[in-house]
């Protein structure tokens, strides 16, 4: 097994944390993981991206420009990596700012209106969870016990109270899970 | 505590091994892609585990020249930095050598000339194999491919730099430093004692008492007949050198009929590509020079020999590809591919490259 994701959006809203829990979670599970962010000043207030691989093999590559899985969280990030979804992949985005939607008919499509439901819920800052609950809903490829394992590993232990509220976040995603269909 | 399991950042991952395998200083100024280097070793207060000292230099000119003190006393010491902060360490460099001190000095490297980008590059082989300071001299050059080799590397690097009294290279770039992978981390080991440096470096500086024999640390010679001879023994280090301590990796080349030679992020890159070639049915290898000076000539040699074609691919305008073509003696035709100026190579497009070269 090789999943190869990239996960897309402004700074801020905690793409890097979400790749990086993933990561660890992959890590509790025996797999072999990457990280590779975007970096520089693109990062400060712009779009920031995350390329996360999670294998059974050594992994090639950090570097791709085709993935099995895109998370895309607003809409400079839809223009660049929706055709760098592999045929046959995976695209999960956030409705919410996106005026021009996927046009793609050879790839699952999926939304997550996590967005909307954070700030209905005042949880903003856990916007990022509810997204990976999304992701995990289709692709269950880690374990809500390594889920719990990597938040562990990934977060300061100052924060560690925080992570019944990460988990409810991840289940609230599972639930907000709703197929696009292109027309 | 044996060894324990984390995901970390190439650059973190430098400055976590430095401070685990015994280093006692580190000198450095920050530029990016590697300033996680010394923010790692500042947030960890190794001064409070082990002793080591982390300074913040005011320059590069001041952080080589600090560690080309610390290395006269027979103290690990290291420092890093990025491309034009390593430019700017080359004086001190050759001195370190011409001296023959051993040193650890790590380039994160990004896309040039001048200030150039902050993205990545391979873009100072020629720089760092090949001398980018005066003199005679070589850095004895150690390129990671992974976090985990950002690991290895820093104690291997001091290894060497003692069996050899050299300064040693570890040539990174803006990938491997900023890309976060699962590393095997080790218990700490304790920095060498004042006594054991007296008794294993008997070059170093170590204070002048009553029935000790002054040491003196120079790299000056003015009479050249000496100065030759100064020289005729570095040069015996470096035959030993390329005898003994050339390293390289070779992936399915067992069965292949072309190879990819690529070292560090494009090694990996070229790892993917392999992976694409293969699943069309075309024979492809790679061969990952892990030291690039000594360059691994014999291995290249033997494995690039038996090939109908060799593709070199490096983020630069094609420096490596020097080596390739010297080890294989210019027998087998040897083409370059490379983005530069910051640009990563994708797997895809060296996949077609190598279908240009074979067709």
């Amino acid at each position: 097994m090789t999943e190869e994701i990239i996960i897309a959006g402004f700074g801020g809203q905690g793409v890097l944390s979400m790749g990086k829990i993933l990561a660890y979670a992959g890590i509790m599970q025996d797999k072999e993981v990457s990280w590779l962010p975007s970096y520089g000043p693109e990062m400060r207030g712009g779009t920031s991206n995350v390329t996360v691989i999670l294998s059974d093999e050594r992994i090639c590559s950090p570097y791709l420009n085709q993935f099995d899985t895109a998370i895309i969280l607003n809409q400079q990030s839809m223009d660049k990596f929706e055709s760098a979804v592999k045929p046959g992949g995976l695209l999960i985005y956030d409705p919410n700012g996106i005026t021009n939607h996927p046009t793609r008919k050879d790839i699952s499509i999926y939304q997550v209106a996590a967005a909307d439901k954070a700030s209905e819920l005042g949880i903003s800052k856990l916007f990022n969870m509810i997204i990976l609950g999304g992701f995990l809903a289709v692709k269950p490829l880690v374990t809500p016990e390594m889920l719990h394992k990597g938040l562990e590993k990934s977060l300061p232990e100052r924060h560690h109270h925080l992570i019944p509220k990460n988990e409810e976040a991840v289940e609230i995603g599972k639930g907000l899970l709703k197929p696009y269909n292109v027309l | 505590m044996a060894k324990e399991l984390k995901l970390m950042k190439g650059n973190q991952a430098i400055a976590e091994a430095a401070i685990r395998c015994g280093c006692d200083g580190y000198f450095g100024y920050p530029i990016t892609p590697q300033s996680e280097v010394l923010e790692h070793l500042m947030a960890e207060r190794p001064y409070l585990k082990t002793g080591m000292v982390v300074l913040q230099a005011e320059s590069e000119l001041a952080s080589i020249n600090m560690v080309y003190a610390g290395a006269s006393t027979g103290k690990r010491v290291m420092t890093s930095s990025s491309s034009p902060g390593f430019s700017l360490m080359q004086e001190g460099l050759s001195y370190i050598a011409g001296a023959e001190l051993p040193a650890l000095c790590v380039n994160v490297v990004r896309g040039g000339p001048g200030l150039g980008t902050i993205q990545p590059s391979q873009s100072d082989y020629f720089q760092t194999t090949k001398g980018g300071g005066h003199g005679d001299y070589r850095l004895i050059t150690l390129a990671p491919s992974s976090v985990q080799e950002m690991y290895d590397f820093v104690e291997l690097g001091f290894d060497l730099a003692f069996k050899y009294r050299n300064p040693v290279a570890i040539l990174s770039d803006g990938v491997i430093g900023q890309v976060m992978e699962k590393v095997m981390i080790d218990d700490y080991k304790p920095r060498w004692t004042n006594e054991y440096i007296e008794e294993h470096c008997p070059w170093a500086a170590t204070g002048h008492r009553a029935g000790k024999k002054s040491t003196i640390v120079t790299s000056l010679e003015l009479d050249s007949l000496k100065q030759e001879g100064v020289n005729e023994r570095i040069q015996a280090k470096y035959r030993k050198c390329e005898a003994e301590d050339a390293r390289h990796e070779a992936i399915q080349c067992d069965d292949a009929e072309y190879i990819f030679v690529a070292y560090g992020s494009a090694a990996r890159i070229c790892m993917k590509a392999v992976e694409l070639a293969r699943a069309e049915g075309i024979k492809v290898g790679l061969v990952r020079p892990i030291t690039l000076w000594p360059f691994p000539k014999k291995a290249v040699a033997e494995i690039g020999g038996r090939m109908k074609k060799i593709l070199c691919v490096e983020m630069s305008a094609g420096q490596m590809i020097e080596d390739v073509k010297l080890a294989v003696e210019c027998k087998v035709p040897t083409i370059h591919y490379g983005r530069y100026g910051g640009v990563i190579p994708t797997p895809v497009e060296i996949f077609e490259a190598l279908k240009n070269m074979i067709k």
